[in-house]
């Protein structure tokens, strides 16, 4: 017999039903009659400070737990104010459920206060949404929210709810299952094709593993590692996919794309077999389309098919999840003979060699951004999370932090929103609350997000925060420097005088810490790591000429790569010696 | 580019439609016509849409049509394998001195006519675009005051139904 309660009353009910420990959101007029149960229930609600803050926060959430991230948020300004973070978490396919009050039945269309129509605003980012008519449908509904959100590509689902439907009566009953006849992904990859791409995987010279997000996303970090060291061939880990292969390990290249380092994209370039797993052949990673990676078949494995010869054409097409078909290729490998990638890996090595990743001092004896980011990967180690914001910082700590373990590196990959670190790290303590959480952030993105901190220090989610403060938004100084001339037209921000990160840390709630030296580096970070019981932020105060290397502008080809201003590396070795 | 034909299963609830003419935006994806209505299954619409699109992209649109969840099923009818129709209602100047001539031109199009007024006919006529692309320049002439088409249905020829086997996958064993 279903139970006679309010669809107030259900919604709650359901996303306890849905396994839901905590929520990320602020109540208002529309979605109010859902606080009241909620001040009774289990679950956790955090009381973000601005809605974009919750929908970040539920993405680093989910990001470091694999489980559905859920923010909550009442109908107008407060839905409109988590299409950003939807928008994030749809193009990175983070799981999340955003849950928003809807003005009541009568009043939809009339233009209504705080009423926007957000499931057609949100239609284009998300996965799928609901606008729940009806009360008796909210358990079916959330069920199926929970299910399209975690399983085959994860992404956003949005589920609107009106008023009056929460206050009036509705019948509870939870779904046994979730059956939903338009959506049936694909998890197990087809045999055959598994079997063709081990035996191109055998016969190739000069194979990338080429690991994008996806191996994340399916937990799927264990099995590339056995793919890897049973073939020996070279991985590529995108920004994406940082963590999901181990930066130590000696078959790992590093990052591709437009801030790589000169062997991962390289190797990408000169290879004659791509190896692709739960990577989108994003503009970034291969720049100049017609011009990537010209010698190498393809083999494209993703749980999306619509991401299957998207932009580069698959000669091996396996729909799947990563867990899964990583583990039936190295079952098909066992039995062939492994592939002859001697040579290929002495030109690796003398790529690597030549071309490390590295970083130049400034003259003037200020403090590098990139030093003050290595030093802290190396001092926090490799336990930690890692959440950056958008621009230099973040690539720099793509680059000079080491990634061990999946799960440890939390960014904003495909929208590229600035001020995505404060947010984001909340949520990923929230998820972890015993591991360190840092955000690297830029002084332009924490000043966009940072009021999360005040929640961070009320609800006792003591995060750290090394702000890599060069006074300008840098990576837009960056392009401005080689393409504009040095014409630096509104990117100056002034803060390192306003305004005082470490007077603002305090205000907010938080520990204040100021480091202006490269002596200094060390001692700061271990005085922030000392500090466990409130938020306590870092401001580095760097060098505003700091630009990131290696870079392939927009739109050039892989091949045009440059190591350091109008500096090209040196390709003057054959390639036809290893081609045979 | 070539014409295609998708016949596509979509589930009947509020925001299909929209959802699926956003993707087509979104995507870059140009339609040339769409029509929609019930099927034999009352909560189960279908959707012919029209495209002039190259066979990679159609690709794209197949399976990014593929992600919505509403959408159920999707068919790609080859014009050779499958029925096509489109409705035409024209209203066409005739008066004494042509109306015989624009009722033959009706007949010999298997065409009929709807409404008669003084000084003009109201025509119908079903069939593909081709054949009421060549009904409209015979017709031209005589002056066309008013044209409405619909979008283009079609079905597969043959016993076999998409829905049937659609509806058939979907339950499990």
């Amino acid at each position: 017999m279903p139970e006679q309660i309010t669809g107030a009353q259900s919604l709650i009910r359901s996303l306890e039903h849905a396994g839901v420990d905590v929520i990320f959101g602020i109540p208002g007029g529309a979605i109010l009659p859902a606080y009241d149960p909620l001040y009774d229930s289990p679950m956790r609600h955090i009381l973000v400070r601005h809605e974009q803050g919750a929908g970040h926060a539920a993405s680093g959430y989910a990001y470091v737990t694999g489980r559905v991230g859920v923010c909550m948020a009442t109908s107008g300004p407060g839905a409109t104010n988590l299409v950003t973070a939807i928008a994030d978490a749809y193009m990175d396919s983070v799981p999340i459920v955003a849950v928003t009050g809807q003005v009541p039945r009568p009043a939809i269309g009339t233009d209504a206060f705080q009423e926007a129509d957000i499931s057609g605003i949100t239609m284009p980012i998300v996965k799928h949404n609901y606008l729940v008519t009806d009360g008796d449908d909210i358990p079916r509904v959330i069920a199926e929210a929970f299910h399209i959100a975690g399983t085959g590509r994860p992404g956003p689902v949005l589920v609107d709810v009106p008023k009056d439907v929460l206050q009036a009566p509705a019948e509870f009953s939870w779904p046994a299952s979730v059956d939903l006849r338009g959506y049936r992904p694909v998890l197990r990859p087809h045999n055959k094709q598994v079997r063709e791409a081990a035996k191109l995987i055998s016969q190739s010279r000069r194979p990338v593993l080429y690991v994008g997000g996806g191996i994340l996303r399916a937990r799927a970090a264990a099995e590339l590692h056995q793919l890897a060291e049973l073939t020996g061939i070279p991985v590529v880990t995108t920004l994406m996919a940082r963590g999901a292969f181990p930066d130590s390990h000696r078959q790992h290249l590093g990052m591709p794309g437009m801030h790589g380092t000169v062997a991962a994209v390289t190797a990408l370039q000169k290879s004659d077999l791509l190896i692709t797993l739960g990577a989108r052949f994003d503009d970034r990673v291969t720049g100049k389309l017609a011009s990537f990676a010209p010698g190498a078949a393809v083999i494209h494995a993703d749980i999306d098919p619509a991401e299957i010869g998207k932009n580069r054409v698959a000669d091996i097409p396996i729909v799947g999840n990563a867990k899964e078909v990583v583990a039936e290729l190295v079952s098909a490998l066992r039995d062939l003979p492994k592939p002859d990638i001697e040579g290929w890996w002495q030109q690796i090595d003398k790529w690597r060699d030549t071309y490390p990743l590295g970083f130049t001092e400034p003259a003037d004896g200020s403090l590098s951004p990139q030093y003050a980011i290595q030093r802290l990967g190396k001092i926090v180690g490799p336990e930690a999370i890692y959440v950056a914001g958008v621009g230099q910082h973040q690539m720099w700590a793509a680059q000079f932090i080491s990634y061990e373990h999946p799960d440890t590196w939390v960014n904003s990959g495909g929208l590229g929103t600035m001020g995505y670190a404060v947010p984001a790290a909340m949520g990923a303590k929230v998820g972890r609350p015993d591991t360190t959480v840092w955000a690297i952030d830029g002084d332009g993105c924490f000043q966009m997000t940072n009021q999360e901190l005040v929640t961070c220090a009320i609800e006792g989610i003591p995060i750290k925060v090394a702000i890599i403060n060069n006074g300008s938004l840098g990576m837009v100084r960056q392009w401005q420097t080689l393409f504009y001339d040095a014409r630096y037209s509104h990117t100056t921000l002034h803060s390192r005088r306003v305004p005082d990160f470490v007077r603002l840390a305090e205000a907010l709630g938080g520990v204040g810490l100021r480091c202006e030296s490269a002596a200094d580096v060390d001692g700061t970070v271990e005085k922030a790591m000392s500090i466990n019981d409130v938020p306590v932020v870092v401001d580095f105060v760097v060098h505003h000429d700091a630009m990131v290397w290696p870079m392939v502008a927009a739109g050039a080809s892989n091949d045009d790569i440059k190591v350091a201003r109008d500096t090209a590396p040196d390709f003057d070795y054959d390639m036809g010696e290893v081609t045979q | 580019m070539t014409r295609h034909t998708l016949s596509v299963l979509v589930e009947n609830k509020p925001g299909v439609l929209a959802r699926i003419a956003g993707l087509f935006s979104r995507r870059g994806f140009n339609i040339e016509s769409l029509a929609v209505g019930p099927t034999e299954h009352p909560d189960v619409s279908r959707m012919t849409i029209v495209l002039a699109v190259d066979a990679i992209p159609l690709d794209q649109v197949r399976k990014q049509l593929d992600k919505l969840i509403n959408v159920i099923k999707i068919v790609e009818l080859e014009p050779e394998a499958s029925v096509q129709r489109e409705l035409l209602l024209v209203k066409v100047r005739a008066d004494l001195a042509t109306r015989s001539h624009v009722l033959e031109t009706v007949q010999l199009f298997r065409a009929k006519v709807v409404d008669v007024a003084q000084d003009a006919v109201t025509i119908e006529a079903t069939g593909t675009r081709d054949k009421l692309d060549a009904l409209i320049r015979v017709l031209e002439p005589f002056g066309i005051r008013e044209l409405v088409q619909s979008g283009m249905v079609a079905v597969g020829r043959g016993p076999r139904s998409i829905t049937d086997r659609a509806l058939r996958m979907e339950r499990p064993a």
